[in-house]
């Protein structure tokens, strides 16, 4: 994480690096559960850099997609290739070290700990003291936990959460939850973000906040992140490119503008019948 | 008016992290401390009141002091990672009879290969730190079915580590060096050239060893690895999602565990009961052990020690009370209460305050940093 | 022929042994589908059971009531302190603890447990209370076939009887009655069910009243073999490795996982226990059942669950 979180906005004109290099791949990728299909034969790409948004209705994939992509479901069919690594299944916590982070659609924070520990713990994979050193603490393990907390206080000032820092989170309202949950994805310092929902049952003035550290985070810090949302406003406002499912296929896939006047969508959303 | 932090700023992170932030707290502990190491002694040597006979220290101080540090260990896998363990007096026995067999000398013949393993016998403060050392081996071992086992599932599983344990050490007769009986006598403890023997002696060795141990308890729970057991325990599979190797987390928690609880197992064997059968570590310490957890307070080293002195002083009281208001109980009634009493406490703090003695003392702390004011 | 008749034995004994088993993990299955609850509290339910109908048949046969009748009145009256015991426990313990998660649930059984094993053993006493309910002695069968018979003990075919009788009863509560159906929707999520009228603390009342009268029934049989005793509520403890087997919420899966644990630990004791120095059944249930959780953690009969986030 770099110290600059405020940086200077930049003009936002269209996509504004949709020609950037590739950063994670899913070629043809096929998901089922028992009889269940999640996902059928979908491919897509994130490239470097831009804001990638996964829409479409209830139940279309997105977030199988999501734990597709983070190795916590694994594919029947198909691959993944992120940073140009190929591979089918991986566990989740080896995607997170290659540079995966990721929020969850019902927050899922660690409801006994405070703020301040929940984002510290998005730094265990920076943290290299072993147990023994960490036991004996002081002139040990201690100059460390100092390190990244100076790195971790720097995410709390930059989404304004100062004020819980030390509250337990299973006591903050919602709006302030999806907050902490970022800030504990920022603290893995992700090349990749992914976002599921992140305003779902937020107010206005709180999507407005949620906008802006997202863009912020893209800017400032040059982290691609892949969002799904169900706000098609916020989503022609904030991605470069947005992918369409449905029922587990890929049915559209371009810029806000071309996606918002393809048919197959407005099918989708208006309920055409199959 | 006296716990006011008004006044006290802090201007690094290092004294933000401290394990007491406050100062009339840090002033509070270290009385506390000097009060446990040189008043204790003092008084126990005088026979003053409450030290009247030896019984305060030897049958109440010394097994409260051991059974605190094996709380330590069983909250560290159940209040901290939040895998649920009934087998924690297997894992006190393994650390009993381990440093035993050290402490008496090990022979392993190995037939096959024409040779042996003699480890000659080490002195008892060897002895007891290898024992928890055995015990933690033995606790990674049965920690792994915890990687795709959860909750209830795994109480069996650690159910299964007590009844086997509990029917090796009486029957292999082996660990009790072939003694007829069953029944092993403790090696006598030397401290350099002292011999640790009167109560209080054993005393100040089980307070040293308790206030160490749970120092570096606090400082694993206050760190890296602690936040990584508080996050399998709160939601496992985001912590995964989150870099934290499940793996090492509950592996990890179930050796620091098993080796505190085995270095307690010892302590009990060699500075409590001086002679002692498997029984003594039979599935009701196990649930002792637990209930001390629960009602001390779960994810709480503090809550360790309020749970383990309830749990220590419920039957005293129970059988003085009645006593002393001249309503005679017999004992088997007095064992009946307890039954109740502990149950009926463990359902209550379960609903009303689910983090135990150590919440409800939180709760007061932060009452009295308001006080006068209602808040 | 003497090894096989030997075998034979051995595996009939063990199967029998491993149905009264399951007369204990059936209280279990029950109440872990019909509340989510992983009720610890079964076995401690089986000594209050036993106790309360042997201290009130010692108590009416003392009077001079004839036995039969005097049977009749204990069941009733143990049936009743099964009512009581289900309704405080529903009132005081679980309905305060209602959408809390399965850990502190199960947590809370165990406090239940020490409750009732205390009051149990102060209202009716702590010593050994010999129950000659059914008879005890032993049937030799094909004397032709092998030298001395087969011995069969009558207790454990009665033990085998009542469990069938009881299995059936219970498939036909679950499968055709409006409350069977309740339980089951209790049981996948306690809000939902909740929010679509299911009056959640009748239905909890209902469930611990079967369950205690499982225990009932358990403790018929468990008392005519071992005397009513505090040593019986370790069957609580024999009873979590044939669940972890069968399944925990699977009725045929708590019958199948006592025959295998039974008939197992029986064969093991007979033919491994020599070599490794004997008393192995004290452990190998709970052997046994690691390892089936590690190659199939949901137990023979029990169903997967898909982990979403």
């Amino acid at each position: 994480m770099k110290a600059d979180v405020n940086p200077k906005p930049v003009a936002r004109s269209g996509p504004v690096v949709a020609n950037g290099d590739v950063l994670l791949a899913v070629s043809n990728v096929s998901l089922s559960f028992g009889g269940v299909k999640a996902i059928r034969d979908v491919s897509l790409d994130i490239r470097k850099g831009e804001i990638r948004a996964i829409i479409g209705p209830n139940g279309a994939g997105k977030t199988s997609m999501l734990n597709v992509i983070n190795g916590f479901y694994h594919p029947q069919q198909g691959t993944i290739s992120f940073k140009g690594r190929e591979r089918r299944a991986m566990r989740p916590y080896i995607a997170a070290s290659q540079g995966i982070a990721r929020t969850f659609q019902n927050v899922a924070l660690f409801k006994g700990m405070s703020t301040l520990d929940n984002i510290m713990t998005g730094r265990t994979l920076k943290m290299r003291k072993g147990i023994i050193q960490q036991a004996l603490y002081w002139g040990l393990s201690q100059r460390e936990e100092i390190q990244h907390r100076r790195v971790v206080e720097e995410i709390i000032d930059f989404l304004e959460i100062q004020h819980i820092r030390k509250t337990p989170v299973g006591k903050l309202p919602y709006g302030l939850q999806k907050r902490v949950e970022l800030g504990r994805a920022l603290a893995t310092e992700p090349e990749l973000l992914l976002l599921d929902e992140p305003m779902a049952g937020m107010n206005l003035e709180e999507k407005q906040d949620m906008s802006r550290f997202i863009l912020t985070v893209r800017d400032a810090f040059n982290t691609t992140i892949a969002l799904i949302e169900h706000d098609i406003g916020v989503v022609m406002d904030l991605s470069d490119r947005v992918v369409v499912l449905d029922y587990g296929r890929k049915i559209a896939d371009g810029t806000p503008a071309e996606v918002q006047a393809n048919q197959a969508v407005i099918d989708a959303y208006l309920g055409i019948p199959h | 008016m006296l716990y006011r932090e008004a006044g006290q700023f802090k201007t690094t992170y290092a004294a933000d992290m401290a394990v007491f932030p406050i100062r009339q707290d840090r002033i509070a502990l270290a009385l506390l401390v000097a009060v446990a190491f040189i008043a204790v002694p003092f008084m126990a040597e005088a026979q003053v009141w409450p030290f009247r006979t030896d019984y305060m220290v030897r049958a109440i101080l010394i097994p409260f002091l051991i059974l605190s540090l094996a709380a330590v260990g069983v909250n560290i896998l159940i209040g901290y990672c939040g895998q649920i363990s009934l087998g924690s007096g297997a894992f006190m026995a393994i650390g009993a009879y381990s440093a035993y067999k050290f402490a008496t000398g090990v022979h392993i013949p190995l037939a096959w290969l024409g040779t042996a393993i003699s480890i000659p016998p080490l002195p008892g403060l060897i002895s007891i730190p290898l024992g928890g050392l055995m015990a933690a081996l033995v606790g990674i071992l049965f920690g792994i079915p915890s990687l795709r086992i959860k909750g209830l599932y795994l109480a069996v599983a650690t159910l299964a580590a007590q009844f086997f344990f509990d029917w090796v050490f009486i029957r292999v007769k082996w660990f009790v060096n072939y003694n007829s009986s069953g029944s092993v006598s403790a090696p006598d403890m030397y401290l350099g050239p002292i011999h640790i023997n009167t109560p209080v002696e054993r005393y100040l060795l089980c307070l040293s060893a308790v206030v160490i141990f749970a120092t570096l308890a606090k400082n694993l729970v206050r760190g890296n690895i602690g936040r990584q057991w508080m996050a399998i325990r709160d939601m496992d599979i985001a912590a995964e999602l989150m870099g934290i190797r499940p793996l090492y987390a509950k592996l990890s928690a179930f050796a620091v565990s098993s080796f505190i609880v085995g270095v307690a197992g010892a302590l009990f064997a060699f500075m409590y009961l001086g002679a002692w059968e498997p029984l003594a570590f039979d599935i009701n310490r196990s649930f002792q052990l637990l209930f001390m957890v629960i009602i001390g307070g779960l994810g709480s080293i503090l809550g360790c020690f309020l749970g383990a002195a309830f749990i220590l002083i419920l039957p005293i009281m129970l059988d003085q009370i009645p006593h002393a208001v001249g309503i005679p109980v017999s004992v088997e009634t007095v064992s009946h209460l307890v039954f109740i009493v502990t149950g009926g406490l463990i359902c209550y703090l379960l609903i009303v305050e689910p983090r135990g003695f150590a919440r409800l003392w939180g709760i007061a702390k932060e009452k009295l940093r308001l006080w006068p004011f209602p808040y | 022929m003497v090894e096989f008749g030997q075998f034979l034995e051995i595996l009939i004994g063990g199967l029998l042994s491993g149905v009264l088993y399951s007369l204990v993990a059936l209280g279990f299955v029950l109440i872990f589908k019909a509340s989510g609850v992983f009720n610890f509290a079964q076995g401690a339910m089986v000594l209050l059971a036993g106790l309360a109908l042997v201290r009130s048949l010692d108590f009416l046969v003392a009077r001079g009531i004839p036995m039969p009748v005097a049977i009749l009145m204990g069941l009733m009256f143990a049936g009743l302190v099964m009512a009581l015991t289900a309704w405080l426990i529903e009132r005081f313990v679980l309905g305060p603890l209602v959408n809390q998660d399965g850990l502190t649930l199960f947590m809370s059984t165990i406090g239940a447990t020490f409750i009732l094993e205390g009051a149990a053993q102060m209202i009716f006493g702590s010593d050994v209370y010999p129950l000659p309910l059914f008879p005890t002695d032993a049937w030799f069968l094909f004397e032709s076939a092998f030298p001395g018979g087969i011995l069969v003990n009558k207790l454990d075919v009665w033990g085998g009887l009542i469990a069938a009788i009881l299995v059936a009863g219970l498939a036909l509560f679950f499968q055709r009655t409006k409350t069977g159906r309740a339980l089951r929707a209790v049981a996948d999520d306690h809000a939902a069910a909740q929010s679509v009228g299911i009056p959640i603390s009748w239905i909890w009342f209902v469930v611990w009243l079967v369950a205690g009268l499982v225990a009932l029934v358990a403790a018929t049989v468990w008392g005519t073999k071992l005397g009513v005793q505090f040593s019986i509520t370790f069957l609580a403890l024999k009873a979590l490795p044939v669940l972890i087997i069968g399944g925990f919420t699977s009725v045929p899966g708590a019958i199948v996982g006592g025959l295998i644990v039974g008939a197992g630990e029986k064969l093991a004791e007979a033919y491994l226990g020599p070599q490794i120095g004997g008393g192995i059944e004290y452990w190998f249930a709970y052997v046994l059942a690691l390892a089936v959780l590690l190659v199939r953690p949901q137990g023979l009969f029990g169903e997967r669950i898909i982990e979403r986030i």
